[in-house]
């Protein structure tokens, strides 16, 4: 066995494969925290989107609808964490605390309900992979980028559309003014609430989205408390990337990497896989250390109180 | 005279007291009421399902010890969750720092023979706590020194502490045998029992000391004031003279510690044993019982009792009713969202008067 056996074309390609659900999630962090709002409750949003996917594809067999579904759900989620930190003003940290909690307890009570089991699903319908034409054939990228699930295409869409809203449109200024300065943006006659709220549903549609693509585009199951952290990672992808969606999807990649080598290395069975399983969480605690000091978040995250 | 002023003092105590605990008592009662929604969305009779817990955790004097057995980890983490709030942290880690410090605790209770007992146990018990604490000084400093954010460390910590001890009982300390587990300690490091056949042991009587200690330091001493002054203005505190960075790290240390003797206390007295896995959620039931405890080391006993409650009543409740377990996990993330909003049912009360 050599290097190449472990560092081939196969783990770049596993690498962005493994960076979609924490780049969507990470989005999803942005745009909350755009607006003012801590969403620690990321974990949770994915881990309900990962399920709802699995259950809407186990009853209609159509994993298209199952993503629908997980979008719907993580909105709705969203729109919980708005309503409780926004409009009731409660703590950030503490509802979505409550949501990653409820998602945990839920997930696995009503996979027990449908499958008897409980927190593993039934396999369902998944997503399955196309092939982009031409891209495919090329030499090395083909092989990296050609071949994927289409939720991995609709990830790099949907990271540029975020940026362009973000920083390129009048709306993309009023949200990001909201978060910034809350009460000069309502001076300039924008609905500060509203804003967060939309912030925070589309946070929580992100995630949902990034969740499902664990359940769908691969696995077609769902299993017990299968985004392992993931949301937290993706937080961390987030503040690495200081707050801008380009630079949260480079931090993805590098997090995607890690997933890709820690399963690549499991499967090759050099060390005890509980080892090879810490790498990702240690590797996101030494980013975390090694570059937050230089990044300034984009609020204070204070409710907004109008006088 | 003095008669009246002290009754009218005592009065006006339990009245400010009760008025404390109404939210909570109210975010409660709503969880339960939107669980019992969710029963009947999944076919299942709240109301046998919940006398099937209050029956399973108060029904007999095994259950309220089991029911105690259970909110004996929950009072060390909610202590942990609360005393690191209390600086400003937001240690959602206890969970892996429980789980640092049972580990290490079964390691000396494994490695040492022929000690008498309280001093092998003393052993064993600072071993978790030193372990926790450890558990808690890294993310600690990780904050303090890069400003690393506590929310992602201490649960990424979580995870590299569930791996490691994973590691170590399937290989190192592994006993012959299909299970995770190590060999059990020695007779010497176990916690006597207080109320056979319950797992009941002496740590409930620890936790209700730490729960006293943890008050007595937040009110009465210089190291509370700081840790208190730290949480609410930072910046005023740091002016004041508070060094709130190295105020915030001793405060996880000491955070990591009591979930670290929570954890030892689990593997002494009830397990005597490392089992993967011992811990069902220990240190997220921790945060919830700290805050429907109002953020008080008091209230996190009364609040232990309920969740302690939750998990023991439950194999009752499953094995009555059928339902699911994950039921008691979806009220304890209920009863936090609805801690979380305490105008709540104001904010619905209100909408209805205008209306």
């Amino acid at each position: 066995m050599n290097i190449f056996d472990i560092i081939n074309v196969g783990l770049f390609a596993a690498a962005i494969r493994m960076a979609t659900p924490i780049a969507l999630a990470a989005l999803g962090g942005i745009f909350s925290e755009r607006v003012g709002v801590v969403n620690i409750g990321l974990e949770g949003m994915m881990l309900m989107g990962a399920f709802s996917g699995v259950i809407v594809s186990y009853y209609t067999a159509n994993p298209w609808l199952g993503v629908l579904g997980a979008i719907v759900v993580g909105g709705l989620l969203g729109l919980m964490h708005a309503f409780l930190t926004v409009t009731l003003k409660g703590d950030q940290i503490v509802s979505g605390t409550g949501i990653n909690i409820l998602a945990l307890g839920f997930t696995a009570y009503a996979s027990e309900v449908v499958w008897g089991s409980r927190g593993a699903s039934g396999s369902v319908a998944s997503l399955g992979v196309i092939d982009l034409p031409f891209i495919t054939d090329l030499p090395v990228i083909g092989k990296i980028i050609g071949s994927h699930t289409p939720l991995v295409y609709l990830m790099i869409i949907v990271v540029l559309l975020a940026q362009i809203l973000l920083f390129k449109t009048p709306f993309g200024l009023r949200l990001r003014a909201v978060g910034e300065h809350p009460a000069a943006a309502d001076t300039a006659g924008i609905n500060v609430f509203r804003m967060k709220y939309i912030g925070i549903i589309a946070s929580g549609m992100l995630a949902g989205l990034g969740g499902v693509f664990l359940s769908l585009a691969h696995l077609s199951i769902f299993s017990w408390g299968m985004t392992g952290g993931r949301g937290f990672i993706a937080l961390a992808a987030m503040i690495f990337g200081g707050w801008i969606p380009l630079g949260a999807f480079g931090a993805s990649l590098l997090f995607g990497f890690t997933d890709a080598l820690q399963m690549r290395l499991q499967s090759m069975g050099i060390l005890p896989p509980q080892i090879i399983l810490m790498l990702p969480y240690i590797i996101t605690v030494i980013v975390l250390a090694g570059v937050v000091r230089k990044t300034k978040p984009p609020s204070d995250y204070k409710p907004y109180e109008k006088d | 005279m003095t008669n009246d002023k002290s009754r009218a003092s005592l009065m006006h105590v339990l009245r400010s007291g009760l008025l404390r605990i109404v939210p909570q008592l109210l975010a409660i009662a709503t969880a339960f009421l939107v669980g019992a929604l969710v029963l009947i969305a999944t076919g299942y009779s709240p109301i046998d399902v919940y006398s099937a817990l209050i029956m399973g955790a108060f029904g007999d004097v095994y259950g309220v010890g089991q029911t105690l057995t259970q909110a004996t980890p929950i009072i060390f983490t909610a202590l942990a969750f609360l005393f690191s709030y209390k600086s400003g942290l937001f240690n959602i880690g206890a969970e892996g720092q429980l789980i640092m410090g049972g580990f290490a605790a079964a390691i000396v209770g494994i490695s040492f023979s022929g000690l008498p007992a309280p001093l092998h146990i003393l052993l064993a018990v600072l071993a978790g706590a030193l372990a926790g604490g450890v558990w808690g000084f890294l993310p600690a400093i990780l904050k303090a020194r890069f400003g690393a954010h506590e929310v992602i460390t201490t649960m990424m910590f979580t995870y590299i502490a569930t791996y490691l001890t994973s590691y170590l009982v399937n290989y190192p300390f592994k006993a012959p045998g299909w299970v995770a587990q190590t060999v059990p300690i020695a007779d010497s490091a176990q916690l006597p029992r207080i109320l056979p056949p319950t797992q009941l042991s002496v740590s409930i009587l620890v936790a209700v000391a730490m729960a006293a200690v943890i008050y007595y330091i937040l009110q009465k001493t210089t190291l509370g004031y700081e840790v208190r002054a730290s949480g609410l203005n930072p910046s005023a505190a740091e002016n004041g003279g508070i060094n709130v960075k190295r105020t915030m790290v001793l405060a996880l240390i000491l955070g990591g510690a009591l979930a670290g003797i929570g954890g030892a206390g689990e593997i002494l007295g009830v397990h005597n044993r490392f089992i993967q896995g011992f811990s069902p959620g220990y240190g997220f039931d921790g945060i919830a019982v700290a805050l429907v405890g109002g953020l008080n080391p008091l209230g996190v006993l009364l609040a232990a009792i309920l969740f302690g409650a939750l998990r023991s009543g439950g194999m009752l409740m499953t094995r009555a009713t059928h339902v699911p377990l994950d039921i008691v996990v979806i009220l304890q993330a209920l009863v936090i969202i609805f801690v979380a909003a305490p105008h709540f049912l104001r904010y619905f009360v209100r909408r209805r008067s205008k209306a």
